[in-house]
């Protein structure tokens, strides 16, 4: 796993809520048996017209989409099905933070667990990044803030909340199952007590 | 006023406190264990990987159980034994699961295997669902075990391989809920009628960071099947897991399944659990109450599952513009009455509504009835186990001679990935789980149901309640 400091950029905007794993990657995509170039697939319903042209006034088919590491969603992002190809999706196609007020936990488990940082803003926070399509940010995970400068040039930090091993396997590029391996002693004691 | 009793626990607290390897620390998650870890063939391909890179095996084989159902054609194999596969990509995907499970000594129930179902009614079926256990699977409706008192929930490909590899997995503590659901359904209410209910109630992201405890009378009265359907959609509000706790009823549904002791052992196991069931007292960070009595046949007009009304009432107003687009892709209207609408396909299965309860119930509604000529119609079993019993009763031909297409078990049109899709604009009422944009084939129009309001819809070729049509005797004779 890419460990993952701090990083400044771009954001792309999402406005719409409960942005579901199957508009993040439809189910059709899923009969591969690795993630390699799955990003090609993201949000491919939206990226594509019915007749499977691409449409190219969409802001995920822009040039700027690829080079934005941030993405920022609408309400309870990532809800429905537990396939970790949605976030692998996001991951490969150059996004490194997806922004939101709410993320469904499954998706963010798998988030985690693949080096894509989720990030859970207070409500009036999320707004007015919301509001700041294109503008460049500033995610800090050794301080768990996000950097914003607003609209009258005064820079503004929030802090957001992560779960601390999340928080430290992400930053030292830690691969969560090396920890589970090394538990081997206590997983046999438990086993040997059922 | 009811004591708040330390000593006394949740369901969910039992379960919770009882598997865990390593508790939760200020710095580390708890490690939780295992019990039972179901697999498929679309979210573990990659799981199995890691057991490559790290050159080990799987931990526990015995605790491991897998099927094929997401990818898996519900057409027969032509006299050549071809199956009609969606892509070649499809059918790689289940070769590779096959091979995993030859490699590394799991025990899989394919094309061969009487028991071979969508994966959430076969654990069920096979009796490897149990009270007390912990059981995961890389899909997000596992939450269908909690049926049985299990705390059972969805996970991710890096985490089947955190499973496969250790038999355990990195958790931190959720949050508790128990929603209370007093007096008793009506007649012609299911399960799904109520879990939509409720989903409308907290919403679609209601239940996260929780698992939710389903209590009360109107639960207590629900058959093994019928929670399970309740239990499947409580993902469909964002949370983790729902739980019942084990009773008689639980006991007689296990009783004599095959992955269960017989006898003594087995009326040991039941005592104990009934032994799970909250304390009183037991502590939930979140309690709701809901009048069952008062819920109707519900289905949805929108396109996640919170957007739902009584079959009958008229669309509602848009209050936000993520409820407009929804509309606009439905192409309905607010205050237009859902019952204009033609519908063109039906699906009856999944694992929410494929069991031989949502059969029977539909097949009840087509007895003696045809459906709608521009209707097409698909009865998909969740299981070789409820096809056989399905067709034992003859209800294989009471669909076809209503003008349904009969399939074999699988997933199907529920996720739209093995060719049984709903064309782009076309409108299904589904007795699936999810009505997103596009959830059963790019461009497709969903309305979730109950199987006897999809049957009734089928009949009418539009919108319609059982109720309506059984009283509709001009254009559906009743012979029974």
């Amino acid at each position: 796993m890419r460990a993952f400091t701090a990083l400044s950029g771009p954001i792309l905007v999402l406005a719409e809520e409960n942005i579901d794993t199957d508009q993040i990657i439809p189910a059709r995509y899923l009969t591969v048996t690795d993630f390699d170039g799955i990003g090609e697939h993201v949000f491919a319903d939206w990226r594509h017209d019915a007749e499977g042209e691409l449409l190219t006034g969409h802001v995920l088919n822009k040039p700027r989409a690829r080079k934005s590491p941030i993405l920022v969603a609408g309400h309870n992002f990532g809800c429905g099905s537990s396939r970790e190809h949605a976030p692998q999706a996001l991951l490969d196609f150059g996004f490194r933070v997806v922004i939101s007020s709410e993320i469904a936990d499954i998706f963010k488990a798998n988030a985690q667990n693949i080096g894509l940082l989720p990030v859970v803003l207070e409500a009036e926070q999320h707004a007015r990044v919301l509001e700041m399509d294109g503008e460049e940010i500033t995610v800090d995970l050794e301080h768990s803030r996000v950097t914003v400068q607003m609209a009258d040039r005064a820079v503004q930090h929030w802090s957001f909340s992560i779960d601390p091993f999340a928080r430290h396997c992400l930053l030292r590029g830690l691969d969560r199952f090396d920890y589970l391996s090394q538990a081997e002693p206590d997983i046999k004691k438990f086993e040997e007590r059922l | 006023m009811p004591r708040l009793d330390m000593q006394a626990e949740s369901l969910f607290e039992k379960l919770w406190n009882g598997h865990l390897v390593r508790p939760q620390t200020d710095e580390t998650p708890a490690i939780m264990y295992i019990d039972l870890h179901l697999v498929h063939e679309v979210t573990s391909p990659q799981g199995f990987d890691l057991l490559r890179e790290q050159g080990i095996g799987v931990r526990c084989s015995g605790r491991t159980l897998a099927t094929l159902d997401h990818s898996t054609p519900t057409l027969p194999a032509d006299e050549n034994g071809q199956r009609p596969w969606v892509t070649e990509q499809a059918s790689r995907q289940v070769q590779t699961l096959q091979g995993n499970c030859e490699e590394f000594g799991i025990e899989l129930h394919g094309w061969d295997s009487p028991s071979r179902g969508v994966v959430h009614v076969m654990g069920p079926e096979l009796g490897a669902t149990q009270p007390g256990m912990t059981i995961v699977c890389g899909d997000s409706h596992t939450s269908t075990h909690g049926a049985f008192g299990a705390l059972a929930f969805g996970i991710g490909t890096t985490e089947v391989g955190h499973v496969l590899a250790t038999q355990c997995l990195l958790q931190n503590k959720p949050r508790s809920m128990r929603i209370n659901l007093e007096g008793e359904l009506g007649k012609g209410v299911t399960a799904k009628d109520l879990a939509l209910h409720i989903i409308n109630r907290i919403g679609m992201h209601g239940g996260t960071g929780h698992v939710i405890e389903y209590a009360g009378a109107a639960v207590r009265g629900l058959d093994m099947e019928s929670r399970m359907t309740l239990c499947n959609m409580t993902i469909e509000a964002g949370a983790k897991a729902g739980m019942v706790a084990p009773d008689q009823i639980t006991i007689d549904y296990l009783r004599g399944r095959p992955r269960l002791p017989e006898g003594e052992a087995f009326e040991q196991a039941a005592r104990q659990w009934l032994q799970l069931a909250s304390d009183p007292g037991a502590h939930f960070d979140q309690e709701i109450s809901l009048d069952a009595s008062t819920v109707a046949p519900r289905i949805t007009y929108g396109t996640n599952p919170a957007m739902s009304i009584n079959v009958g009432e008229r669309v509602p107003t848009a209050t936000s513009d993520s409820q407009e687009k929804a509309l606009s892709y439905m192409d309905l209207r607010a205050g237009q009455s859902l019952a204009e609408r033609p519908i063109d396909l039906v699906f009856i299965g999944s694992c929410t509504n494929g069991r031989i309860s949502d059969l029977r119930a539909a097949a009840n509604v087509l007895r003696d009835r045809r459906i709608a000529p521009h209707v097409r119609m698909l009865v998909v079993p969740g299981s070789e186990a409820v096809l056989r019993e399905a067709e034992q009763e003859g209800l294989d031909e009471l669909f076809r001679s209503a003008g349904a297409e009969w399939r074999l078990p699988g997933c199907s049109m529920c996720i739209a990935m093995n060719g049984d899709l709903v064309p782009p604009g076309k409108t299904a009422v589904s007795t699936s789980n999810r009505n997103f944009e596009g959830r059963q084939g790019a461009g497709s129009r969903t309305l979730l149901a109950s199987p006897e309001t999809a049957a009734a819809c089928a009949v009418a070729g539009r919108i319609a309640s059982f109720a309506e049509i059984k009283s509709d005797s001009k254009t559906t004779p009743e012979i029974t």
